[in-house]
């Protein structure tokens, strides 16, 4: 299906055709060839290995929980593992850069082609689902960071980050719109969450991406595309190619010709601009780096790499969906971050404990839980709630007093509220205030009696078939119990007594 | 009395351990005739307190009876590109004048372990780069050798020419070295000592400045060949923290020393005649033949048939490796920094690379930049790793044939300061014959087999079939048992 994104020029519709080249700082505690530790925040140049800033004679040496995480992430993307892959040095001069080269991987990259499902979202302008390739994941070491406004003349360098472990996702020119390039990047975002390879924090800058934009007529040859470097959210990615797109169509329209260029996106005003041109484009040298061998993956490693990956976000939304029952658009949701998958799953195994039923049979009660209920509440309550207390065991009591018709849907917003406030026992509190729903039949039957017999007139209408009056039985019955009967006891007395 | 400084490792170490006299003798000794030697400008820098020191501990272990390392009581001189915590460790370039690492490099202090001390850091060519030890920013090296009837300065070769000149000189008995394309033989041949690269991975390169880091090889540099045997084996050994070492334990060579060569063969290539070899380098070549057949081998004709690829070959390969090796050099960290007046970060570099850099290795930069950048990476990178492969091949299968290959070290004996550093060419010719064996990443020795008729000294060269030291050392021990090379360099500094 394609895409029906077109930017409107003046002479006619543009197709935009956009690839990602998306850099992910990969978990792990130590950086990827020094063992430096690699924790965000820390004062500057106190996470510097001699390796790091490249004094005379240290050497590189791999750090197998790197590779071992980006081998991971390809095997979650079914991408080709490549056993026999290898580092080459990437040459150029810059301050953040100690060694004057970054190791890369740029002639045999570890994880070859893979791809990634990004969801069909009609509202989005995501008609169908569509599956985007992934050309490469290589590995390559991050750059230090200067920092220009600690000195009227000079700038500072932080070497901290340096020689952390990147992932360089790149895609191929599939994406046809902000849209879908938003979408494949929350994805993208996801699974690496999943397989924990990367925490995904595009505001600490473990996540950015280049975003690659041309346009062309529909259907005809891709055009002259720009780079646009260091985009840090999903947000921005989108914005820099609905920008890119219009000015490039408008050039074009206009007689110019796009130039391949590297550009640089200003989260303030939304726009981009000129970083270097083709011609000032540095020429890398890349060759091997040959302080190391080339890199050999055991059948051992990679089946260990395999049997520790977490089921991935599209086998879980089918299961949720097949097995437990539940709607595509709460499978869809329940899924997307692994928060929220997590929280869900243990209430909804608590709740399936307590109640004493199937999984299958509370998981839809479980979900609108979790996914409504809860979540209204807690953002009523603001900051008087703890969310310490929204234990899963705490919930699966209140869900449980639910399912057996000991309480409303009404009570239970009541207790859980109160439950976030005080950290209470659900069931206690229930008792205590008094938020239980009357299943006593006998009550229940009591208040009816009482209402049909003061009521004769709405009786014979209803019976004459004013169907509609039933409500207000109903009504008249909740309210003689002050809102504490089982709606579906006095639904089925109501019944027995008005149609019998 | 002793001449202490007459005596090689392994002497000093048994007459030690024996109590026949004191490490602290030596040491003093030794640095006695390192502070007369000035002349011979071998040390960029001397440590005698760091010698003192690991020679009291010696005696002091002797003295409570423990057992004395393989290196116990030896003073020795340290190449100035193996860094030395807190003394100052330059790779002989303006650069890193006054850099004092704080760390150690893995095979210094293997060496330290085993109980060795430092008579100094010996000056070489600046980044290992040179044949000659004239591109050191601190100044030529002298060779204690004169061409006889002549009183002209001689070069000691390079880059390893404060090793070669220091023990030649007998102010140190073994001295460290490198050997990226013939570093450690070269000067070991022009100089009438011994020296010996070991396969390529043997020797952590951890801590040592690099050049072309996948040819550099450390190996030690002494008098016999014995005594080569003794320091490979302290310097050796597997290190984490290079991930091109070897992880193989480091054999026993000195005790399975052996100059027996029954049921061995001996490769004499053929391709080594080249034209423009000194007659008496092919006589000398010839003669180490007739040693080795009558210690019992076999001598045979192999084939290396890409040799004459292999000088072009490695003169893409190292300066490549090295242009980017030496980018980390930019004035930002450490060393020197030249900061003209308003300068920003790109002049910065320029200036600072501009003033500490020497020629040769501008050079080499400039060459290693030209191999990589695009356009020309194929045509001269990539073909020159072919060209590798099969060098490496060649040996591979040579070494079907025979079990060592015996080669000349140099095409000529040494030469006079001066006269070849006008033409690199010419001098980049020296290390012919010992390229091929860097390419290939073998074990390779040259030792030294007789004067020539103006009184220099010429090297045999014996190159091994991977991780085989023993066979090369055992070859180069029944050459040195025939040439009973005792000639000495009769002393003017």
């Amino acid at each position: 299906m394609v895409s029906t994104y077109r930017i409107q020029g003046a002479t006619g519709e543009w197709e935009v055709v956009i690839g990602l080249e998306v850099h992910a700082q990969v978990t792990s505690n130590a950086k990827l060839f020094s063992g430096a530790s690699t924790a965000f925040g820390a004062e500057p140049n106190t996470q510097v290995s001699l390796v790091d800033a490249a004094m005379p004679g240290m050497l590189p040496v791999p750090n197998r929980e790197c590779i071992r995480q980006a081998v991971r992430t390809g095997m979650a993307i079914e991408a080709q593992i490549n056993k026999w892959s290898r580092f080459d040095r990437k040459n150029y001069f810059y301050a953040d850069l100690p060694q004057g080269y970054q190791i890369s991987q740029l002639y045999h990259p570890l994880v070859g082609e893979g791809s990634l499902l990004i969801e069909a979202d009609e509202k989005a302008g995501i008609p169908e689902d569509k599956v985007i390739g992934i050309e490469r994941i290589h590995v390559e070491q991050d750059a230090g960071k200067l920092m220009h406004d600690q000195h009227p003349t000079m700038s500072y360098v932080d070497l901290n980050r340096v020689g952390i472990a990147l992932m360089e996702i790149v895609s191929k020119p599939d994406m046809r719109s902000p849209a879908e390039a938003g979408a494949y990047v929350r994805k993208l975002r996801s699974i690496l969450r999943y397989v924990g390879s990367c925490d995904g924090n595009m505001e600490e800058g473990s996540m950015r991406a280049d975003v690659n934009v041309s346009v062309r007529r529909p259907g005809e040859e891709f055009g002259t595309r720009t780079e646009t470097k260091n985009v840090n959210s999903v947000r921005f990615v989108m914005q820099v190619i609905e920008y890119e797109a219009n000015r490039q169509v408008d050039v074009i329209e206009n007689g110019g010709t796009v130039d391949q260029e590297t550009r640089l996106f200003d989260p303030n005003t939304g726009t981009t601009r000129t970083m270097r041109s083709k011609e000032d484009a540095h020429d890398y040298r890349y060759f091997p780096d040959p302080d190391l061998l080339p890199l050999e993956l055991e059948d051992s490693f990679l089946e260990e790499c395999r049997a520790s990956l977490p089921e991935l976000p599209d086998a879980k939304r089918t299961r949720y969906e097949n097995d437990l029952g539940l709607t595509p658009y709460n499978a869809r949701e329940l899924t997307a971050e692994v928060e929220t998958f997590a929280r869900f799953e243990t209430l909804l195994a608590e709740t399936a404990k307590q109640i004493g039923k199937p999984e299958a049979k509370v998981a839809t009660q479980v979900a609108n839980w979790a996914l409504s209920v809860a979540p209204g509440v807690l953002k009523s309550l603001g900051d008087e709630a703890d969310p310490a207390n929204a234990t899963a065991e705490a919930q699966a009591k209140i869900l449980a007093m639910q399912d057996k018709g000991d309480i409303s849907g009404g009570q239970a917003k009541e207790i859980y509220e109160i439950v976030l406030k005080t950290g209470g026992d659900p069931e206690t509190i229930a008792d205590e205030k008094g938020l239980k729903q009357v299943s006593d039949t006998g009550a229940i039957e009591a208040a009816i009696d009482a209402i049909i017999a003061a009521n004769g007139d709405k009786v014979d209408e209803y019976r004459g078939g004013k169907d509609k009056l039933f409500g207000f039985f109903v009504g008249q019955t909740m309210k003689a119990m002050q809102g504490k009967a089982n709606p579906a006891v006095v639904n089925q007395i109501l019944k027995d007594k008005l149609d019998g | 009395m002793t001449d202490f400084t007459q005596l090689g490792v392994k002497q000093i170490r048994d007459g030690v351990a024996g109590g026949d006299f004191t490490a602290r003798e030596v040491a003093e000794a030794f640095n006695a005739a390192v502070a007369e030697a000035a002349e011979l400008n071998a040390f960029i820098v001397t440590t005698p307190d760091h010698a003192l020191a690991a020679a009291d501990a010696t005696d002091a272990k002797r003295a409570k009876g423990e057992e004395l390392g393989k290196m116990g009581g030896v003073p020795i001189g340290m190449k100035d590109l193996f860094a030395t915590k807190g003394v100052q460790t330059t790779a002989a370039s303006h650069i890193l004048e006054g850099f004092e690492p704080e760390y150690e490099s893995t095979v210094s202090q293997n060496l330290w372990d085993a109980g060795a001390g430092m008579l100094g850091k010996l000056n070489l060519d600046q980044f290992a780069m040179g044949s000659s030890n004239e591109t050191s920013y601190f100044g030529n090296v002298n060779s204690p050798w004169k061409k006889d009837g002549t009183n002209a300065a001689m070069s000691p070769g390079g880059s390893s020419g404060g090793s070669s000149s220091a023990v030649a000189a007998r102010i140190a008995p073994a001295a460290t070295g490198t050997d990226t394309g013939g570093s450690i033989r070269q000067p070991a041949a022009f100089t009438g000592i011994c020296g010996i690269k070991p396969t390529y991975g043997r020797c952590s390169r951890w801590g040592v400045v690099a050049f072309a880091s996948s040819l550099d090889q450390a190996g030690p540099m002494a008098r016999s060949v014995e005594d080569c045997a003794i320091m490979l084996e302290a310097m050796a050994g597997f290190d984490p923290k290079d991930a091109t070492s070897l992880d193989m334990p480091v054999p026993n060579w000195e005790a399975a020393l052996s100059a027996d060569l029954k049921g061995k063969k001996v490769g004499i290539p053929r391709e080594y005649r080249m034209d423009g070899t000194d007659e008496e380098i092919l006589k000398s070549w010839e003669q180490g033949k007739e040693w080795l057949r009558d210690a019992g081998a076999e001598i045979v004709d192999v084939s290396l048939p890409h040799t004459k690829y292999a000088l072009p070959a490695y003169y893409i390969v190292a300066p490549a490796e090295a242009s980017s090796n030496l980018a980390r050099y930019d004035g930002v960290r450490y060393g020197l920094r030249e900061l003209p007046e308003g300068a920003g970060l790109q002049d910065m570099y320029a200036a600072t690379r501009a003033a500490g850099f020497g020629d040769e290795v501008k050079r080499r930069i400039l060459i290693g930049t030209y191999v990589l950048s695009a356009g020309f990476y194929d045509a001269y990178y990539t073909q020159a790793q072919k060209i590798r492969t099969l060098v490496a091949r060649d040996f591979e299968q040579g070494f079907t044939q025979c079990d060592v290959i015996l080669a000349p070290t140099t095409p000529t004996a040494s030469f006079p300061l001066g006269s070849l550093n006008e033409d690199p060419l010419t001098m980049y010719l020296n290390d012919v014959f010992a390229v091929p064996a860097s390419l290939a990443g073998l074990p390779a020795m040259s030792v030294p087999a007789m004067l020539n008729s103006d009184g220099l000294p010429l090297g045999l060269q014996l190159v091994g079939k991977p991780f085989d030291e023993q066979g090369v050392l055992n070859a180069g021990l029944a050459i040195q048992n025939r040439a009973n090379f005792n000639a000495q360099p009769e002393k003017w500094w």
